[in-house]
């Protein structure tokens, strides 16, 4: 018997949870720009054409806003859409559609029609694809009411929350970090589900908790690696979904861990750090802190297109490591 | 429909369109509903003046014949997507006026139980997936639901309601493009009333004729009167019919009128007196339709008063049921926002 678990990449992770869906589902159905033949813009879709036709796996147009509002009333209609936007940053030309009629149509008509729309959006920086091509966006869906926002950060999350958006009735948007696609981990066959709105603790520890999301997971726990061989014990939060976001499991962090630092990619002002920073401040979690909250997000630049520049926009494993460490040594 | 007894039989063909297909049941119906939506339009506005509705509205005085001609050869379960302007297209769905006012009056007997109101008035079991406070924003949604019914086969067909101003949105040219590479079974009706808001379409639109526009996207382009019930309700039919037929989607340019201003903050200064009395005096949708109906022997002055007598009645129901329903609870604030789940 072989009990080393399959191991599936990111990329295939979501290709196998999107597949399962069709084959369980005669209702859901792919929309995209070049998701067919071409296999959509990062591989994400391959050959899935093939197995299910043009007809299930329908290459759109470049009409982001168009696509996105068929894709919102073939959801009000019966039919379950996963539509996977080709970069997260062409969410703006779709921000009508998302924002004003995806998620507020249930509650504009007092719980008439449910959007159990599914929309995928790659994300993120360090392709070298420059400022139009590299956002993270994520925290402009998490302010509205009515959509879910998630962001998987492994494998076996991105599939499992994926059947479960697919299996939801109201909109999920997915951001995936384009750097996540090539990750691999284990990923069980078959279907199982992810719970939207539920954080995982990646690491235990005691003395500090890192709130990280999507690729930041990652980094966080390679820093926490680097710190524990200093004797500092960290403990790292995956916060998986944004919107709704689970506060429970934030602030019983905090209170065990009495510090808090909150790694994001995404521009740092007015994003998931405030948030995640001002659950603490509201909770019975503040009276435990024992040094202030600190966030490490993106600089407030564009993404520049310089390797060496882009790489310093967001933060990175140095950065992660020197921010803990002053948090726990009480250089903060 | 084509089970009702005609009013005519088929050698008359000199008739127009409407007096050859429908009996003389369906015409007087079809008479009552125009007369339902303007009451019910001119109720709603004076309750607001009243201050009995809060918020704005859109009247659709004067665009009633374009509602209905579109409706007529569609089924409960085809389904329309709709506009700001929408009181008239969701009677003309099958709408009850009482659940209409209550939406107005933010009740929980409103068809969106007081969250929506005028702007996002609904009957979903009617197949009115809702007016749009967006200008173009139902008609990619319209094809959405196309989309549905070619996928799932319902062999239901779509119309999307917009009036000239969304003809300048991406959200039209992208949606049109998408309905006809895919054949959908949608069907585009411009209510053009002349202005979006204040600007006219000489000069807010490149082509003289928003119908014009049909031929980039490889589709009949039709323009009717849309003050004339039977040419809206013929070509309606005709859009119909290539719908379900599997041959794709036709733009509908239904050249119309509206006697109020675009919303209620809109003091009339984009166009003249004249030009208003011109179409309320010699243009009325309803006066039009209804000597049409007294010259081909469909109805008497007897019958047009005892229409507008149930009319007024109705509406009258309608308004005290609304004031009569019950607000909904503060503490519900936060329903609807997503699916209750067990």
């Amino acid at each position: 018997m072989d009990a080393t678990p399959r191991e599936l990449s990111y990329s295939q992770a979501i290709q196998e949870a999107m597949a399962l869906a069709m084959e369980a589902d005669e209702r859901v159905f792919l929309m995209g720009e070049d998701i067919g033949v071409y296999g959509g813009a990062f591989q994400v879709t391959g050959d899935l054409v093939e197995r299910f036709g043009a007809d299930r796996v329908m290459d759109t147009p470049i009409s982001e806003l168009g696509g996105a509002g068929v894709a919102v009333g073939a959801a009000m209609t019966g039919t379950r859409p996963i539509f996977e936007f080709q970069f997260s940053d062409f969410a703006t030309l779709a921000m009508e559609q998302i924002v004003n009629q995806a998620a507020k149509m249930r509650f504009m008509l007092g719980g008439e029609v449910s959007v159990p729309v599914v929309m995928r959006f790659p994300a993120g920086s360090g392709t070298g694809a420059a400022a139009q091509h590299s956002q993270s966006l994520e925290a402009w869906l998490g302010h509205v009411p009515g959509l879910k926002v998630i962001q998987p950060a492994t494998p076996y999350d991105a599939k499992g929350m994926l059947l479960a958006a697919v299996a939801d009735p109201d909109p999920v948007m997915i951001f995936e970090h384009k750097l996540l696609y090539k990750m691999k981990g284990p990923v069980p066959e078959g279907h199982y589900t992810v719970p939207i709105g539920k954080a995982e603790i990646r690491r235990e520890g005691r003395d500090l908790s890192i709130v990280a999301t999507s690729i930041m997971v990652h980094k966080s726990l390679e820093a926490a690696e680097l710190l524990a061989a200093e004797g500092i014990d960290i403990e790292v939060v995956d916060l998986r979904t944004i919107r709704p976001m689970d506060r429970a499991t934030i602030i019983a962090s905090v209170k065990k861990t009495s510090r808090l630092l909150c790694v994001y990619e995404a521009v740092k002002t007015l994003g998931i750090g405030a948030e995640v920073s001002a659950t603490i401040a509201e909770s019975e979690a503040f009276d435990y802190l024992d040094a202030p909250i600190v966030r490490l997000g993106g600089a407030e630049t564009p993404i520049p297109y310089n390797p060496e520049l882009e790489k310093a926009t967001v933060p990175q494993v140095p950065d992660i490591v020197a921010a803990a460490r002053d948090l726990v040594r009480g250089k903060r | 429909m084509a089970t009702a007894r005609k009013l005519v039989d088929d050698t008359q063909t000199n008739l127009p369109f409407a007096y050859r297909q429908y009996s003389a049941a369906q015409l007087k119906e079809v008479l009552r509903k125009m007369y339902l939506i303007r009451r019910f339009e001119e109720g709603a506005e004076d309750s607001y003046t009243r201050g009995l509705i809060h918020g704005t509205m859109h009247l659709s005085i004067g665009q009633e014949a374009s509602a209905l001609g579109i409706c007529m050869p569609l089924t409960t379960s085809d389904q329309i997507t709709s506009t700001h302007r929408g009181h008239g297209h969701c009677i003309a769905k099958g709408a009850d006026v009482k659940r209409m006012f209550a939406e107005f009056f933010g009740k929980t007997t409103g068809y969106c139980k007081g969250r929506g109101g005028s702007m996002h008035i609904a009957d979903v079991s009617m197949g009115n997936l809702g007016a749009n406070g967006i200008v173009a924003g139902g008609i990619p949604i319209a094809v959405g639901a196309a989309l549905s019914a070619k996928r799932m086969k319902t062999g239901k067909v779509v119309v999307s309601f917009f009036g000239d101003g969304a003809n300048n949105e991406g959200a039209f040219h992208e949606a049109l493009n998408m309905a006809s590479i895919w054949k959908l079974p949608v069907i585009f009706v411009c209510e053009n009333n002349g202005y979006g808001m204040s600007t006219s379409t000489a000069r807010s639109t490149a082509v003289k004729n928003i119908a014009d526009r049909a031929a980039a996207y490889s589709m009949p382009g039709v323009i009717v009167n849309g003050n004339i019930f039977s040419e809206i309700a013929e070509a309606s039919h005709a859009a119909v019919e290539r719908a379900r037929a599997g041959e794709g989607p036709t733009l509908i340019d239904s050249k119309t009128y509206r006697y109020r201003g675009h919303s209620k903050s809109d003091r009339n200064r984009y166009r003249t007196k004249e030009e208003i009395e011109d179409w309320i005096s010699n243009r009325d949708p309803i006066a039009l339709f209804e000597g049409e109906l007294k010259d081909f022997g469909v109805i008497d002055d007897r019958g047009i008063d005892a229409i507008r007598e149930s009319v007024r009645v109705e509406i009258e129901e309608g308004i005290e049921y609304a004031k009569a329903s019950p607000s909904p609870e503060l503490g519900d604030l936060e329903r609807f926002v997503y699916t209750e789940q067990a």
